[in-house]
């Protein structure tokens, strides 16, 4: 069985630490859900543990299937079985999703294993019929001039494609209307299954509404400071971030 | 005609002796008085010329040391063919050391209509008025006279191209330039005139025969004329890949008639040190010119660009799009100029130098520049020299793409703003194999 287990993790920004202790295990299809105000280091997590170069792992662990990932570069993390969904994803104009999303299952293959380019295509399409994407799509450079609701089923359309062990999804749900909450919801909860772990990265309750979590973490100050089932969810939408605040801020 | 000056090093004149220049006239016996005429004046001025100065500013940041004629000769002999684009083409020339090799004609139906196909040495027999109207019409500008006047000289042969009235072309003439042998020069040229209201795309492509002292130093010094008559559509490219021993010198010359476009692609990838002069003349009114190039610049290469965008009428368009990829300890130089004339009122110029910087070692220069005689016109220019976007990078990275080919995805990206702009898509794939298959053979990680 997959797991992913990230071990009393320090996390600084140049001297700034950002993550200060933080232990969470997610076992092999399980979707935790971390939940907490802005800035305290939600999304710096995610990109620590896909590798982001900016960030610095001081102490403590992360390690996929037993095995620490944090000598390993971005694209060997990847491969390993990481799949970070951001944010904002980056777009790149002259290259095409195709073109892309080609390269990224390409290197996912052995040495000298070569794409079958008609499977791939026929993967692709079924794929993004799930996300309800048009063809046309594909011809697209990626990210260029989408909208929030296209960029974010592009990120979930490549985790199809990647088929990871482990998704960090960092504010999937910002920038979406509901419409597209729901497409892209929808989408996850398709790829959801035994062979996906999820970290679902997420300021507000209501893609929880969508996409219910087995698990409920609550980060302040770069530590996880509540855990507890879905209902942690529903009660801090009531009572609200200050509530965490105020609980913790003196802790 | 100036008279060969006695001060001048003999490395000025290499292997261009009055010896060897008195042997090339020997072979071109038979042709027009008129081009024997030109022959011999033009090697007047090759030989009263001394090589580039570093104190020409229009040599600024040009290795003048490596404009080195060495010991190259006129190129002679059998060779293997070379390789050809793979693109449908709707004719096809190739020359091997200045001699056509191989030719595939129009089709009957082009024929028919006029489309001429043809050689230089052809044209002098069957064309002369149209040849002698076109060949080397445009005064060199910008600083490469002595080269333009070694290429008149010394120029055996080259490809021949009349697009008649009103003919349209669906597919691309291409022609292929081929060099073999060590310490040969060759002389390429391509002469294209489009009359009214024609229609059509030709593909110059410049080669090293491997094998046949491609590892040795050769010479090339090439001139294209590009002519677009009232109305008419040329698309011209151009993809230099020479041996990696190769001094490159290459006069691109293109005239717009009223309401003509010409579009202007240059590729370079190959070469040791390449100098491109591209003059472009905007005669008429509604003329617009697109002139576009990319390179790809590795180990120790040079490529140095010098441009003008001469705006002589009214209402002309001129869009110039230069983009450079730097790697290991490469140069560039771009130096532009947008020229308006005092009478050409309501001008729209655009003048843009890009470079992407894959390496700390590699150079970038750039020297926009604008020289306005009208007071209602619009030009814009700029340069810009950016490296890989680490956002953009890690993004890749994190799709598990490694670092070498997420840098190959990133360059080619850079680049398809302007290959997008190929209307033959054939041409676009075979380019953009090239400019693959060169950035394979580089360290991009």
């Amino acid at each position: 069985m997959s797991s992913l287990e990230i071990k009393n993790l320090h996390v600084s920004i140049g001297a700034k630490e950002i993550i200060k202790g933080l232990t969470l295990t997610i076992g092999a299809g399980e979707v935790h859900a971390l939940m907490g105000p802005n800035g305290t280091g939600k999304s710096t997590l995610s990109k620590a543990i896909a590798g982001h170069p900016d960030y610095t792992v001081t102490q403590g662990d992360v390690l996929l299937d037993g095995k620490s990932i944090l000598k390993m570069e971005p694209d060997e993390r990847a491969r390993a079985g990481i799949f970070l969904a951001f944010q904002y994803p980056s777009e790149i104009p002259g290259v095409s999703i195709a073109n892309f999303i080609r390269s990224a299952v390409q290197a996912k293959l052995g040495e000298g294993e070569e794409l079958d380019a008609s499977g791939y295509y026929k993967r692709l399409y079924e794929k993004m019929d799930l996300l309800k994407i048009d063809r046309k799509f594909t011809s697209r450079a990626v990210n260029d001039g989408f909208s929030g609701g296209e960029k974010k089923r592009c990120e979930i359309l490549q985790m199809a494609m990647l088929a990871p062990k482990f998704a960090l999804m960092d504010e999937t749900d910002s920038g979406l209307d509901i419409d597209a909450l729901r497409i892209v919801s929808e989408g996850v909860n398709q790829l959801r299954g035994p062979g996906l772990g999820i970290l679902l990265i997420t300021h507000y309750q209501r893609l929880l509404d969508y996409i219910v979590p087995d698990k409920v973490h609550v980060m302040w100050d770069g530590r996880i400071v509540r855990e507890g089932d879905k209902s942690l969810a529903l009660e801090l939408e009531a009572k609200g971030y200050d509530w965490v605040k105020k609980e913790f801020a003196t802790a | 005609m100036p008279a060969p000056s006695p001060t001048l090093p003999a490395r000025a004149i290499g292997g261009f002796t009055a010896e060897a220049f008195a042997a090339h006239l020997e072979s071109q016996a038979g042709a027009p008085a008129w081009w024997l005429e030109r022959k011999r004046a033009a090697y007047a001025t090759f030989a009263a010329l001394p090589l580039p100065a570093r104190t020409d500013e229009r040599w600024r940041f040009s290795t003048v040391q490596g404009i080195d004629l060495g010991s190259c000769v006129p190129a002679t002999g059998a060779a293997p063919l070379p390789a050809v684009l793979p693109v449908k083409a709707a004719a096809s020339l190739v020359f091997v050391n200045n001699r056509l090799v191989s030719r595939s004609a129009p089709s009957a139906e082009l024929e028919s209509r006029g489309v001429v196909v043809t050689t230089i040495s052809e044209a002098l027999r069957r064309h002369e008025p149209l040849l002698k109207a076109h060949f080397m019409a445009q005064a060199q500008r910008l600083g490469s006279e002595k080269f333009a006047s070694l290429h008149i000289a010394f120029l055996a042969d080259g490809a021949f191209i009349h697009i008649p009235r009103g003919v349209e072309l669906s597919e691309p003439i291409l022609v292929t330039h081929a060099v073999s042998g060590a310490d040969a020069a060759i002389f390429p040229h391509t002469l294209v005139v489009a009359d009214e209201n024609s229609r059509a795309a030709v593909v110059d492509s410049f080669v090293s025969i491997p094998g046949t002292g491609a590892d040795s130093r050769q010479l090339a010094v090439g001139a294209n004329d590009l002519y677009a008559g009232h109305g008419s559509r040329l698309a011209y490219a151009a993809v230099q890949d020479w041996s990696r021993e190769t001094l490159s010198l290459q006069l691109n010359a293109s005239i717009a008639r009223r309401d003509a476009r010409i579009q202007s692609l240059n590729i370079h990838l190959g070469g040791r040190q390449s100098r491109h002069e591209s003059l472009s003349e905007l005669q008429a009114p509604g003329a617009y010119s697109e002139m576009l190039a990319l390179t790809v610049a590795s180990g120790t290469q040079e490529f140095d660009q010098r441009t003008h965008q001469m705006h002589q009428a009214p209402n002309t368009k001129s869009d110039l799009l230069y983009k450079n990829a730097l790697l290991d300890s490469s140069r560039t130089i771009f130096s532009g100029l947008i020229v308006v004339d005092p009478d050409a009122q309501k001008t729209d110029a655009y003048q843009s130098n890009r470079n992407l910087v894959l390496s700390e070692n590699a150079e970038a220069n750039s020297l926009p520049g604008l020289e306005i005689q009208a007071n209602d016109v619009r030009c814009t220019h700029g340069a810009t020299t950016t490296r890989i976007d680490p956002e953009q990078e890690f993004y890749l990275l994190s799709r598990g793409i490694p670092r070498a080919a997420a840098h190959k995805l990133l360059v080619t990206a850079f680049f398809e703003e302007v290959l997008a702009r190929l209307e033959d898509a054939a041409l676009h794939d075979a380019i953009l194999g090239l400019i693959r298959t060169k950035l394979d053979g580089a360290a991009l990680a």
